[in-house]
């Protein structure tokens, strides 16, 4: 007998279906932030973010003619007909005030107030850095900027960087493009009980599992890029990571179980046929 | 005057105007620049008189992370 789900179920389902993600009091129905770098085709990233359906997609600049995808525009004719959200990023820049004319420019060229704060302290491992990275996202909040900054999983800088007025914040999994997932789930877990704004996890993530486990542990989005722009099929990857970003969404909402030591049987032992007492 | 323009050294007359710069590297939009790191505004490109040595930054859209 197929049993169907009753109405307290259905409604369940409803709720997490409304559970947006929302971001400086805008919303946004996916969880998932994805890149736009290193695919193998413009056509692929275009069936990526259709297969993905992102809640917004990072994008950068570059000096003209420094790039051959600049050429005719190509990426900003498919920026206009892709119609989704973008989040400039300040990628590259190793100063504050870098950052700042970075911000501004993407601001004229975009239009749009988001700004993905990326201020890198070491080229090796790109890391951000750390100790300018609070006054730097000050500056931009003050400047009318609604700043996702991108920076480690320390709770003090993160504490920091709400204070001075990030409405969200993103703390890497490790160091971009490595895709190693996250490499210290004691701090990312202490952050997510710690800070009550949104958490999205910013680089770092290589497998969907990964998205899925951050996202179970109450973080509040994924961006990704290199995962799903070098998987042998991205398009296929960037559905994957999709399903299980909104996975572990569910997950988190339906409230896991504790883990325990020992076994506990699942099955009734009442009734067990066989079963002679000693 | 001599002015670089994304690392890339122009001879300008002197007086020369941002606008000027943008039609000696022509510049294709969407587009944005700064001067010496410092934005300068779209609406202020006819009013923006260089100087010599400036360091001109136009920048375009490109995929990112």
């Amino acid at each position: 007998m197929i049993f169907t789900m009753n109405m307290n179920s259905i409604k369940e389902q409803n709720a997490l279906s409304k559970d947006d993600l929302v971001l400086y009091g805008e919303h946004f129905s996916s969880r998932l932030l994805l890149g736009t770098s290193r695919y193998p085709s413009p056509q692929i990233l275009e069936e990526a973010v259709l297969a993905s359906q992102p809640a917004m997609i990072t994008v950068s600049l570059r000096r003209q003619g420094s790039i051959a995808e600049q050429g005719k525009n190509t990426f900003w004719e498919l920026l206009k007909k892709m119609s989704v959200p973008v989040l400039p990023n300040t990628a590259g820049c190793h100063s504050p005030q870098e950052v700042i004319t970075t911000a501004q420019m993407a601001r004229e060229v975009f239009e749009t107030d988001w700004i993905k704060l990326e201020l890198i302290g070491d080229d090796y491992t790109l890391q951000p850095d750390t100790l300018r990275l609070v006054e730097t996202a000050k500056t931009l909040i003050n400047d009318g900027f609604k700043v996702l900054p991108y920076c480690t999983e320390d709770l003090i800088l993160c504490q920091r960087l709400v204070d001075v007025g990030c409405q969200a914040v993103m703390p890497w999994a490790a160091p971009i493009g490595t895709g190693q997932g996250p490499l210290n789930p004691y701090a990312m877990k202490l952050l997510r009980e710690r800070l009550k704004v949104p958490l999205l996890v910013d680089a770092g993530l290589g497998l969907p599992s990964h998205a899925c486990s951050v996202m179970e542990w109450g973080f509040d989005g994924v961006l990704l890029n290199t995962a799903v722009a070098l998987a042998d099929n991205p398009i296929a990857m960037a559905k994957a990571f999709a399903m299980a970003t909104a996975a572990g969404r569910s997950a988190y909402l339906s409230g896991a179980m504790s883990a325990q030591e020992s076994a506990q049987a699942s099955t009734p032992l009442v009734g067990t046929p066989f079963w002679h007492q000693a | 005057m001599r002015v670089m323009i994304n690392q890339i050294e122009h001879l300008l007359p002197e007086g020369a105007k941002l606008e000027h710069a943008l039609v000696a590297l022509k510049a294709q939009p969407p587009f944005a620049v700064a001067i010496n790191l410092q934005f300068i505004p779209k609406s202020n490109y006819g009013q923006c008189v260089l100087a010599e040595n400036d360091q001109i930054e136009v920048i375009s859209p490109v995929t990112g992370g």
